[in-house]
């Protein structure tokens, strides 16, 4: 589905992802792990379009796509989150849900507008699509707040439910637990579950250990900007290297 | 009772101007809100909408209304030309390059206009008759309701626009935040070209408006623009309501000041007001 090959990112000349290669299986709920400042929200941005990788290539559903604007990469069905939440805090709940479904307008719009009980139908359809992706996450009843009162944990739920809204057929999300209470990240982690059931392609980046070893199915980690380890949550469990990024050197201390 | 007159006479003049400012104010509101800059070139769209109904009443004949339509249309295109052409290509999009690039494009584009119209002050015939309507014992110039309708018409599709539309959904969530934006797949081109577009059709629509009661030549925009840009601030520079309350207040201001002190200062107020809400309330009355 989605596949990264040697894909690099250098800020100045500080790399920030070094040859990084691996692929996202369609269907499944890929795990991206790390250290803080292993690369993981860098190359989530470079997949999305947030940033412009300076040397690999990332392909997706057999299409290049690197460095493509956001917008493009957006259309191509491609659907993230946001580790500091990217809403649009002036706009109502179900606006901003409303947004997530862009796409799917195609690009003609200003034909679409001169068409009106054709655009009174379709608003009304796609109103009742982002009803059902904001009644997911059980936000129906704030539909109409403005999306910047809500709280933390709400926020995280609309962004969910703006990522997901439009089907698209990967979601990259970028650590949708963080600040999250015990209660509310089983809820997420349920969310995600049954996305991943439902055969959605996810690339998940987070740092909460027990919910990735729980619910992925394939995890790779990341560290100082390279590709350690990748394998089941298992096998990755046990990968000396992956102990040895996260706890330091073993040698060191012997 | 001869001064409820005065006052209401006054009060109907500061409407019309106020709903000119409005306009205008409300044309820097959108690019501002969706590029984050003053478009110093809305100051020349007012001119040019002037321009071209004279052209297309004097010229080629054309009757009141498709001469208004053709334009307010011809500024509107004129103004996706300069975002595409004149403001796209830049290789910095740092704010303040886009700025200065506004201020070029616009003493180019008040070149071209004293090219093709000639530095002669030129005289647009109003909508409609020009025989005042007593109205609570003011008179009042039918132009004058004219703009105030328009304006008012305007104002409602604009709102049409943003708020029961997938585009303006899509323009509301780019001046909320960008980076957002352009992930659910909102194209910032698209965006972009189509505020320039709304801005040069309610500037184009002003110039129309006001140079049959004002006087018409190449750079009649100017000053009109920069109490339009002074409305704006007064209001909140990027609020929509802010610039409507903004271009009306001003306008009150402006013919109540001339009408009760001196028409000498009636240009003044409106600086004085910009440099009071700058020094007082930065962020205008309905600013965020």
């Amino acid at each position: 589905m989605l596949q990264l090959e040697d894909l690099g990112k250098r800020f100045g000349g500080l790399p920030a992802l070094d040859k990084v290669s691996f692929e996202v299986p369609r269907g499944k709920l890929t795990a991206l792990i790390g250290p803080n400042g292993a690369g993981k929200s860098t190359l989530i941005n470079c997949v999305s379009g947030v940033l412009k990788p300076t040397e690999g290539t990332v392909t997706f559903a057999g299409a290049d796509i690197t460095g493509q604007p956001a917008h493009d990469i957006a259309h191509s069905g491609i659907a993230r989150t946001f580790q500091n939440l990217k809403l649009f805090p002036r706009l109502t709940v179900l606006d901003n849900v409303l947004t997530g479904l862009t796409c799917e307008g195609g690009r003609s719009m200003l034909m679409a507008m001169l068409r009106l009980p054709y655009l009174r139908h379709r608003e009304r359809q796609l109103k009742l699509r982002a009803m059902e992706a904001l009644d997911r996450f059980g936000m129906t009843d704030k539909a109409n707040w403005p999306a910047g009162v809500l709280s933390y944990g709400d926020k995280k739920r609309v962004e969910l439910a703006r990522a997901t809204v439009g089907n698209p057929q990967l979601i990259l999300l970028d650590e949708p637990v963080a600040g999250l209470n015990a209660e509310e990240t089983a809820a997420v982690g349920d969310q995600l579950n049954r996305l991943r059931i439902a055969g959605y392609t996810l690339l998940l980046v987070e740092h909460d250990m027990d919910l990735v070893m729980e619910i992925s199915d394939q995890i790779v980690v990341l560290d100082s900007g390279r590709c350690i380890a990748s394998g089941s949550p298992d096998e990755v469990r046990c990968n000396p290297l992956v102990l040895e990024a996260y706890l330091g050197r073993m040698d060191a201390t012997a | 009772m001869h001064t409820t007159q005065d006052l209401l006479q006054f009060i109907f003049a500061g409407l019309t101007s106020g709903a000119i400012y409005a306009l205008i104010a409300l044309g820097f509101s959108v690019v501002h809100n969706t590029m984050g800059i003053v478009n110093f070139v809305q100051v020349d769209f007012v001119s040019l909408g002037g321009m071209l109904m004279f052209s297309a009443l004097l010229t080629a004949g054309l009757p009141m209304m498709p001469g208004l339509l053709l334009a307010v249309t011809g500024v509107a295109l004129v103004a996706m030309l300069v975002e595409r052409f004149g403001l796209r290509p830049s290789r910095s999009h740092h704010e303040l390059v886009l700025i200065f690039l506004t201020v070029g494009i616009s003493i180019i584009l008040r070149g071209a206009m004293k090219l093709i119209w000639g530095k002669n002050r030129m005289a647009l015939p109003p909508l409609t008759s020009d025989e005042p309507i007593t109205i609570l014992g003011a008179a009042v110039l039918p132009q004058a309701l004219w703009i105030m309708l328009l304006t008012l018409i305007a104002i409602s599709l604009l709102s049409w626009f943003f708020y029961k539309t997938p585009l303006g959904l899509s323009m509301r969530a780019v001046a909320s935040n960008p980076t957002a934006a352009a992930v659910v797949g909102i194209p910032a081109g698209k965006i972009r070209l189509t505020s320039y577009a709304i801005a040069g059709a309610l500037g184009g629509l002003a110039g129309v408006l006001v140079t049959p009661i004002t006087t018409l030549n190449y750079d009649v925009g100017v000053l009109l623009g920069l109490k339009g840009f002074a409305a704006a601030i007064l209001g909140g520079f990027g609020s929509f309501p802010g610039a409507v309350l903004g271009g009306i207040g001003l306008g009150l201001l402006e013919s109540l000041s001339a009408g009760y002190l001196s028409s000498a200062y009636k240009d003044v107020v409106a600086f004085v007001v910009l440099l009071l809400v700058l020094f007082v309330r930065p962020k205008g009355l309905l600013g965020k």
